[in-house]
């Protein structure tokens, strides 16, 4: 990427930045629900009224108050939330791991499933597993995630009580960590205990979200895998003995990702969008859970953060498939 | 590299293997008690913010903290930091005894001066008392010992009530000055039986018991509070035996979980109750039309059908528990009559009266199946009332601007059992809650508010309500039934407020 791209880059990010901030601001207080009627005692008089709207700034013009929040943001203070009352910034940062923690390990999960049933419906192409492979990509398609979220507590948290609910982590387990990244700190201090535990919370919705998913990246890689086994140079490696899992692995796989990974890249961002449903499901504790409440409580502040960060992380992902998809492949990576 | 069948199923096992880490997810443990709680607990002062005015908090704070004065579980008031409380004969002071030998979480003495803090806190504007307008009403404390007097100034006939009730807290006047709003929210102390231990937001809570409480030690050593907004989880809670207890979950999944081996449940009848505003626009301007809706449904039916059996019918906005219940106000299923007096403003079947209604819709028990009922019930008389389905902050946000439609779905909640807090400030015109507007009520309830002869008034909101009954100004529907599932091992003892209180959680 030249440096002037890089630039065009960094300048389209703040327009699209600005551009939601102006959105999610007029539409939040254009939508329906005012924070102070929300907290309203019985027995308010308008005197009332107009003393806790001017506690939380809600008396100023919608220009004065979005002026306000733009100045705040440019200084790093992104408000303070009307029910939580906390800084706004803390907050989401604090919530934010457990969010990527939890899709990362769904993405993971996705990948693995629907790349497993890709290579193995190619394998069996034309054969009864195939068709039993697109039997179950159309029926994981078609169940939303949260539906399977329901499915698993049912079957896994109850009839057969393996996994937990609710939560992110036993209520026991109290480790003094760092940071919130509970499971990467937990693996990298090798805290087995800890480790066991969070994968015991983040395995039901994780499971949740990958499924989804998993049919969408099995469908597209085995479409791609199989117009790439027609392909010269697979055909070559074929006549030359190799086994139709070496040519999959060493030769097809290879080429036939690079779809399946802009996919997977867009799909990733809805994966997050996903969580908050899920998170809500389970009671985890991530940033999804906390939108709900936010608009729940009409939180404006904390829903605008909440809006501005799931942005910047949606644009940061973009970008990284964008750069993945230029290593990866050669004719971007050659000009 | 060959793909076999055998490495197939190898890689199963693995994959289940990583999953089942650890084994069966942890039970809930004997001597520990833990409860999946149907709220989040957004912010730890109970004196600030929206949190201050949930009701469905209040529980949890009371856990922690203790109010003035306590609600018994049946609405009645007690000793609580304040063993003694009244007004002067003259009603203008108030003399408060303050209880001894209660400690704060950290050791502190609990002392007079904490109450006289707390109470000047939460009138003074700056701090965002939502339930300044009752605080600021007293000032000019003073202090001899453990009493305190105060001067009233202006006379307000339910603040004793309002100690037990929103935001009717006593903080740590040394502590809270010390560690700021912040440090306050960080690690908040109390005097009530259960000790902050470990707080995760929108996750769990772990209490500790507070071995000094002056009410006695509680029996749990530790409570965990898990926070599970969704009632399909919180039923999976229960059923799985991960929680010993559970609440407000659908009626269905109640009686199904107390049917089921090591599980048992409750329902209680508390201060919440269903009912159906009506603003005074076009049509309802015609008594007849009012009595009509009034008259149309069968409440009964409806708590039957829809909430299996589970709710009280009522027809007033007073509940049993209340101060000011009347039983003998009553109005009727009776849709002959609604006919005839819809005939009598030349409405029937073929000529129905129109309007829109409006309600929540999954908010309370089955609040949007209740309201397509009524409509149902409504067509064969001949009213034809069309549903629009709103957000509960779209209500409160139209019921503050008087705006909402002719007709519209809500459940008070008055925990304080006072009329003053339902029939007062739900039909009191210039009251933000109230939607009727006209001069009878005004009259009626305005001399209310400051009458000191405590009788007088009781009976003065009981003609409130009968006067509302006979000209059909609000629709109350039921009181609800508060479902709540726990384990055999456990004993719970509901309230009447809806709050659940683990230090009312004992052993079987």
């Amino acid at each position: 990427m030249t440096a002037l791209a890089a630039l065009s880059r960094l300048l389209t990010t703040l327009v699209t930045l600005f551009g939601v901030a102006v959105v999610v601001f007029v539409v939040i207080r254009v939508a329906p629900g005012d924070p102070i009627a929300m907290m309203l005692p019985p027995g308010a008089t308008q005197e009332d009224i107009d003393r806790l709207r001017a506690l939380y700034g809600l008396d100023k013009s919608i220009f004065q108050q979005f002026w306000i929040w733009v100045g705040g943001i440019l200084l790093g203070d992104f408000g303070t939330s009307i029910s939580l009352r906390q800084d706004v910034l803390q907050i989401v940062l604090g919530r934010l791991p457990a969010t990527l923690e939890l899709a990362t390990l769904a993405l993971v999960m996705a990948v693995a499933l629907g790349g497993a049933l890709a290579v193995i419906g190619t394998l069996r192409r034309a054969r009864r597993t195939e068709t039993a492979i697109d039997l179950w990509n159309g029926m994981t398609l078609s169940i939303p995630d949260f539906l399977w979220g329901l499915i698993f507590i049912l079957v896994l948290g109850v009839v057969i009580p393996l996994f937990p609910v609710s939560g992110r982590i036993s209520p026991q387990l109290d480790p003094d960590y760092l940071t919130n990244f509970l499971l990467i700190e937990a693996l990298i201090r090798f805290d087995g205990a800890v480790i066991a535990d969070l994968l015991r919370h983040m395995t039901l919705p994780a499971l949740a979200l990958a499924l989804p998913l998993s049919a969408i990246i099995a469908q597209v890689l085995k479409q791609s895998l199989k117009e790439v086994m027609h392909l010269d140079y697979v055909m070559l490696a074929k006549a030359k003995g190799f086994s139709e899992v070496a040519v999959i692995f060493r030769e097809a796989l290879r080429n036939a990702v690079l779809p399946t990974l802009t996919l997977v890249g867009v799909q990733f961002t809805f994966l997050i969008g996903g969580t908050v449903i899920v998170e809500k499901l389970f009671s985890y504790q991530g940033l999804g859970n906390l939108a709900i409440d936010a608009v729940i409580n009409r939180d404006l502040p904390l829903i605008q953060g909440i809006v501005l960060l799931f942005s910047v992380l949606f644009i940061a992902i973009n970008l990284a498939v964008d750069l993945a998809y230029a290593v990866l492949n050669p004719r971007l990576r050659h000009g | 590299m060959t793909l076999t069948r055998r490495a197939l199923m190898g890689y199963g096992a693995a994959g289940l293997g990583l999953g089942l880490l650890g084994g069966a997810p942890a039970r809930a443990q004997s001597g520990e008690l833990s409860i999946a709680y149907n709220v989040n607990l957004p912010s730890w002062d109970p004196t600030v913010g929206p949190s201050a005015v949930n009701p469905t908090i209040q529980g949890i704070y009371q856990s922690v903290f203790d109010q003035y004065i306590n609600q018994e579980p049946d609405l009645s008031f007690t000793g609580g930091l304040l063993t003694k409380w009244g007004w002067t004969d003259d009603n203008t002071k108030i003399r408060m005894v303050v209880r001894e030998g209660v400690t704060w979480h950290n050791g502190d003495p609990f002392t007079a001066e904490d109450v006289v803090w707390s109470l000047e806190r939460a009138g003074a504007a700056e701090t965002g008392n939502p339930i300044q307008f009752v605080w600021s009403k007293i000032g000019n404390y003073a202090i001899d010992g453990n009493v305190i007097t105060a001067d009233v100034l202006s006379f307000e006939p339910t603040l004793f009530k309002w100690m037990g009730f929103l935001t009717g807290y006593v903080l740590p006047k040394k502590y809270y000055e010390e560690v700021g709003a912040e440090g306050f929210e960080a690690a908040p102390i109390g005097t009530g039986p259960y000790m902050v231990d470990r707080f995760e937001r929108n996750a769990f809570l772990t209490l500790k018991a507070n071995p000094a409480y002056w009410g006695g030690a509680p029996a749990y050593e530790t409570v965990t509070l898990k926070f599970v907004t969704d009632a399909s989880s919180r039923v999976a809670e229960v059923e799985s035996g991960a929680s010993h207890i559970t609440l407000e979950i659908p009626y269905e999944e109640y009686d199904r979980l107390r049917a089921k081996d090591g599980l048992t449940g409750t329902t209680t009848p508390v201060s919440d109750i269903a009912m159906i505003f009506i603003n005074d626009v076009d049509p309802m301007l015609d008594r007849n039309v009012r009595l009509a809706m009034h008259h149309a449904i069968d409440k009964q039916a409806i708590v039957d059908r829809l909430l299996s059996g589970y709710g009280i019918p009522i027809d007033t906005l007073q509940t049993p528990e209340y101060a000011a219940y009347d039983p003998t106000i009553t109005v009727g299923y009776d849709p002959e009559k609604a006919k005839a007096l819809l005939a009598e403003s030349g409405f029937g079947p073929d000529n129905p009266v129109r309007f829109k209604i409006q309600t929540t819709r999954g908010f309370k028990p089955k609040d949007f199946e209740m309201i397509q009922a009524i409509v149902g019930l409504w067509r064969r008389v001949g009213i034809e009332a069309e549903i629009e389905v709103y957000e509960i902050a779209k209500h409160f946000e139209l019921r503050a601007a008087d705006q909402l439609a002719p007709a519209a779905f809500y459940n008070w909640g008055n925990s304080v059992g006072d009329p003053a807090t339902s029939t007062g400030f739900a039909m009191f015109g210039p009251s933000p809650h109230s939607v009727w507007d006209g001069e009878d009520m005004i009259n009626m309830i305005g001399p209310l508010w400051g009458e000191a002869d405590e009788a007088k008034r009781i009976e003065g909101f009981k003609a409130v309500d009968r006067k509302i009954a006979e000209d059909g100004l609000v629709i109350p529907l039921i009181q609800y039934v508060q479902p709540i599932v726990h384990s055999t091992d456990v004993t719970v003892t509901p309230h009447v407020s809806g709050a659940l209180h683990p230090h009312r959680v004992k052993p079987a």
